[in-house]
C-alpha cells in the first residue's frame, strides 16, 4: 500500500487533574487516549468506533492540534505535527479539517452560509483570492448539493440534513487531503442520513480525500469504511479490515459491542445470541490495571489484571482472524447464532 | 367506532382498531381513535397530529416509528396528558383507556390515572430527573403522593425499586443525586419511577436514544423482562429500526402527524406496503451494498405549518401520481393474494397493492 497519509504512534492525551485552591497539586490525570497507533492512507476510510467516553472525540481532536498531545506523534506526510505551532501548524491544517457531530451548534448562528464557508479563505488567503470568494462559495454550495443561490441565508433558514451539508463545504474549502468526520450523521434523521453518507462517499471519490470517519452506529461505518479501529478507554483494542472485524472479531469487547446492536430483521430475534455486558465503562480517571476491558470481560483471568495486552497480530492460524488484537487470549467466537 | 368527526378522517379508518390487537376483539387497553393535536403558534397552526388511530393490549408492544416531527412524541403526551397547553391543544379524537375516554375527564381524574395506571419513560434521563433531590426521595414521592405512605416507607419502597432495576448497592445509593449515576443508571431509575405504582401501560418515549449500545441492549432487556412479569402494555416511541425489530409485536409507522402503515412486526420489515417505510427500510446500509450507493429517500420532512396537499409525503415519494397531490389517502385495509385481508396490517397510500409488490 501507498505511504500512510497520516501516521499516529503511541498517541497519550492526559487531562491533569487539580486539587487545591492556592497551592494546585495534580492528583491525577484522565487518560482520554492513551497509547494510540495507526495508519491512514491515501483515499482511505478508516471507521473509529466505541462507547461514549473512550476517547474517540479526543482522538480527533488531538489529530487536529485543537488539543496537545501529552506524548507521542502525529505524522502528516512523515512530519511530525503534534509539537508545530504558529505558522508551520496553520499550513499543516489547512489539509487536515473537520466536520463536527452536531450542526446546530457548530455553525455561527450569526453569520451567513457564505461567510461561515469562506471564513477558512480569510485564514488562508491563497487559497481563494479576495475576487473569487463569493465563487468559490456557491461552487462549495453546489458541490455539497445545496442551492448555490442560498449564499445569503442563516443557518436557522436549513434543516438539520442541510446544516450539516454547510458543515462539510466549509471542511472542503480549503481542498485539505484528510477530513476527520465526528459523529457527522448522528444528529440526523434517518431518511437524512442516507443522503450525507451518501455526498461523503462521493466527495472522497472526486476530491481523493481520506477519511476518519468517527461514529457509533456500526452498521453506517461497515458501510463507509475501508478499515475499522475498535477504542475502549483510550486505547485501541482492535484494528484491521471492515470484514476482519465485524465477522471475524477476536477481541471480547469488540464481539459484545457487535452482538449488542439491535439487527433491524425481526426474523430469528429469539434465536439471536447476544453477550450482555454487566456494569458500565469505568472512569478513565482510574482505568482498571492491566487490560482495561477487563472488569467486564467474560474472558479475564489472573494474567489480564497485571499484563496490559498490547495491539498485536495474534497467533492463531491464517485468514481473516489475523489481524491486530489486543487480547491475551484473541480469538474468533464461536458462531452459535449462525448455527440456530 | 367514531362518529360525527371531522371530514378529514370520516370513515377513513376501514381498519377497526380492535381487530389489529393481539387478543380477541375490544380487550384492548389503549385505543386512540382519530386523534388530533395542533399547535398554535406565532407563525401559524401547526397539525402535529393529524387522525392517529392505533391501540394496545396488555403484554403488547407497539412500536411508533417516525422521524423527528412526525408526531410520535406529542401522541405519547396527548395520551399522559401532559401536553404543553398553551401552545397545544388537542382538537379532535378519542383517547380510550379501560373503556373510558380520557379527553372527557377532569385534570384531578387524569392526574390519578398518571402514574397509577399509566406512566412514561422519557428520552433524557438527566433532564427528566430533579437534580435537586436525591433518587431515593424521588423514587419514595410516587408512594407518598399515591398512596400516603410515611417518609420512612417510601425510602424502602425506593430501595426496593432500585433493587428490582438491578441497580448495585441500591441501599447505599439511594441518597445520592442523578448527576452521580451514570447514563444508564440513570434510565433505570426512570424506568423503576415509570414502574412504581405498577401501571398497566409504559409509553417509552426513545428510552435508550441518549445510551450506548451496550448499555442499550442491557436497559431494552430489563424492560422487556418488567413488561412481561407485569403483563403490561408497552408503547415504544422510536426511530430506531434496530430496536423495533427487537421488542415490537406491531408496529405504527408515523409521518407528517398521520400513521401511514400498521402491521405486525415480521410483516413490516419483510414486505412493506407504504414507500415511507419501504424508502426507511432500503436506506439501511446493507453488506452487500458495501461501495454502492445507498438509497436515500429523497427531499426533507414536511414543515407541519405547510403539510403539502394530498398525501403528505408525495414531494418525496417515488410512485407519486396526480391523485397522490390531490386526494388524501385514507387508512386502507392491506389484503393477501387471495383478497382476504392481513389481519393490523393497513397503508395510507393509494398504490399500496403496487408497493406490496415492489421488490
Amino acid at each position: 500500500m501507498a505511504e500512510p497519509i497520516l501516521e499516529v504512534k503511541d498517541l497519550v492525551k492526559h487531562y491533569p487533574l487539580h486539587q487545591g485552591i492556592l497551592f494546585k497539586k495534580q492528583v491525577g490525570a484522565v487518560k482520554a487516549v492513551d497509547g494510540i497507533s495507526f495508519e491512514l492512507h491515501k483515499g482511505e476510510t478508516l471507521g473509529i468506533v466505541g462507547e461514549s467516553g473512550c476517547g474517540k472525540s479526543t482522538l480527533a481532536k488531538v489529530l487536529m492540534n485543537l488539543e496537545r498531545a501529552t506524548s507521542g506523534q502525529v505524522l502528516y506526510k512523515g512530519e511530525d505535527i503534534s509539537r508545530l505551532s504558529g505558522a508551520a501548524l496553520k499550513a499543516v491544517r489547512r489539509n487536515i479539517q473537520m466536520v463536527f457531530q452536531d450542526p446546530y451548534t457548530s455553525l455561527n448562528p450569526r453569520m451567513t452560509v457564505g461567510d461561515i464557508i469562506g471564513e477558512p479563505f480569510e485564514i488562508h488567503p491563497e487559497v481563494a483570492p479576495k475576487g473569487d470568494r463569493r465563487k468559490a462559495v456557491q461552487d462549495l454550495l453546489d458541490v455539497v448539493g445545496l442551492n448555490p443561490e442560498y449564499i445569503n441565508r442563516y443557518p436557522h433558514q436549513f434543516s438539520g440534513g442541510q446544516r450539516q451539508r454547510i458543515g462539510i463545504a466549509r471542511g472542503l474549502a480549503l481542498k485539505p487531503e484528510v477530513i476527520i468526520c465526528d459523529e457527522p450523521v448522528s444528529a440526523l434523521d434517518v431518511s437524512v442520513q442516507a443522503q450525507v453518507i451518501n455526498l461523503l462517499e462521493q466527495l472522497q471519490k472526486d476530491f481523493e480525500l481520506s477519511y476518519m470517519f468517527i461514529a457509533h452506529d456500526l452498521s453506517i461505518v461497515r458501510h463507509i469504511s475501508d478499515r475499522v479501529g475498535v477504542m475502549y478507554l483510550g486505547r485501541m483494542v482492535e484494528i484491521g479490515s471492515d470484514e476482519e472485524i465485524y465477522e471475524h472479531a477476536t477481541h471480547p469487547y469488540t464481539q459484545a459491542l457487535l452482538s449488542a446492536v439491535p439487527v433491524p430483521d425481526p426474523t430469528g430475534r429469539e434465536g439471536r445470541e447476544r453477550i450482555i455486558l454487566s456494569g458500565d465503562i469505568p472512569s478513565p480517571a482510574n482505568p482498571p490495571s492491566g487490560c482495561r476491558f477487563r472488569t467486564r470481560c467474560w474472558k479475564a483471568e489472573e494474567r489480564c489484571s497485571t499484563e496490559l495486552p498490547l495491539l498485536a497480530v495474534p497467533e492463531i492460524g491464517e485468514g481473516p482472524a489475523k489481524h491486530a488484537s489486543a487480547c491475551h487470549f484473541a480469538a474468533v467466537r464461536e458462531p452459535l447464532a449462525a448455527a440456530s | 367506532m367514531n362518529s360525527g368527526n371531522s371530514d378529514d378522517d370520516a370513515g377513513a379508518i376501514l381498519i377497526d382498531s380492535r381487530a389489529s390487537g393481539g387478543g380477541a376483539p375490544g380487550d384492548d387497553l389503549l385505543d386512540v381513535r382519530g386523534l388530533q393535536v395542533e399547535f398554535r403558534t406565532r407563525d401559524g397552526v401547526a397539525k402535529a397530529v393529524n387522525g392517529v388511530n392505533y391501540s394496545v393490549a396488555a403484554g403488547e408492544t407497539l412500536a411508533v416509528l417516525g422521524e423527528s416531527g412526525s408526531g410520535k412524541s406529542v401522541t405519547a403526551q396527548a395520551i399522559m396528558g401532559i401536553l404543553d397547553s398553551p401552545p397545544g391543544y388537542v382538537t379532535g379524537g378519542e383517547i380510550v383507556f379501560k373503556g373510558r375516554d380520557l379527553l372527557k375527564l377532569g385534570n384531578e381524574e387524569r392526574r390519578k390515572i398518571r402514574g397509577e395506571q399509566m406512566a412514561m419513560i422519557f428520552q433524557d434521563a438527566l433532564s427528566a430527573l430533579n437534580p435537586v433531590h436525591s433518587v431515593g426521595m424521588q423514587l419514595g414521592e410516587m408512594y407518598r403522593v399515591h398512596r400516603g405512605v410515611s417518609r420512612k416507607e417510601a425510602k424502602a419502597k425506593a430501595v426496593e425499586l432500585m433493587d428490582r432495576v438491578r441497580i448495585p448497592a441500591a441501599k447505599e445509593r439511594v441518597n445520592d443525586y442523578p448527576h452521580q449515576f451514570s447514563g444508564g443508571m440513570r434510565q433505570r431509575i426512570m424506568i423503576a419511577m415509570a414502574l412504581a405504582l405498577e401501571p398497566d401501560l409504559i409509553i417509552a418515549d426513545e428510552p435508550t436514544t441518549a445510551l450506548d449500545v451496550t448499555v442499550q441492549a442491557q436497559v431494552m432487556d430489563l424492560l422487556a423482562e418488567l413488561q412481561a412479569e407485569y403483563n403490561m402494555g408497552l408503547i415504544l416511541i422510536t426511530h430506531d429500526l434496530g430496536v423495533v425489530a427487537d421488542v415490537a409485536d406491531k408496529i405504527a409507522v408515523m409521518y407528517a402527524g398521520r400513521i401511514v402503515e400498521t402491521a405486525p412486526v415480521h410483516e413490516l420489515y419483510k414486505n412493506p406496503a407504504h414507500p415511507y417505510s419501504r424508502g426507511l427500510l432500503d436506506s439501511i446500509p446493507r453488506l452487500d451494498q458495501k461501495g454502492q450507493e445507498l438509497y436515500a429517500i429523497k427531499g426533507l420532512p414536511p414543515n407541519l405549518l405547510r403539510i403539502p396537499p394530498g398525501c403528505a409525503f408525495n414531494p418525496r415519494c417515488p410512485r407519486a401520481q396526480d391523485i397522490c397531490r390531490r386526494e388524501e389517502p385514507e387508512l386502507f385495509e392491506v389484503t393477501g393474494d387471495d383478497g382476504a385481508p392481513l389481519p393490523g396490517r393497513g397503508s395510507a397510500c393509494f398504490f399500496w397493492k403496487e408497493t406490496l409488490h415492489d421488490v
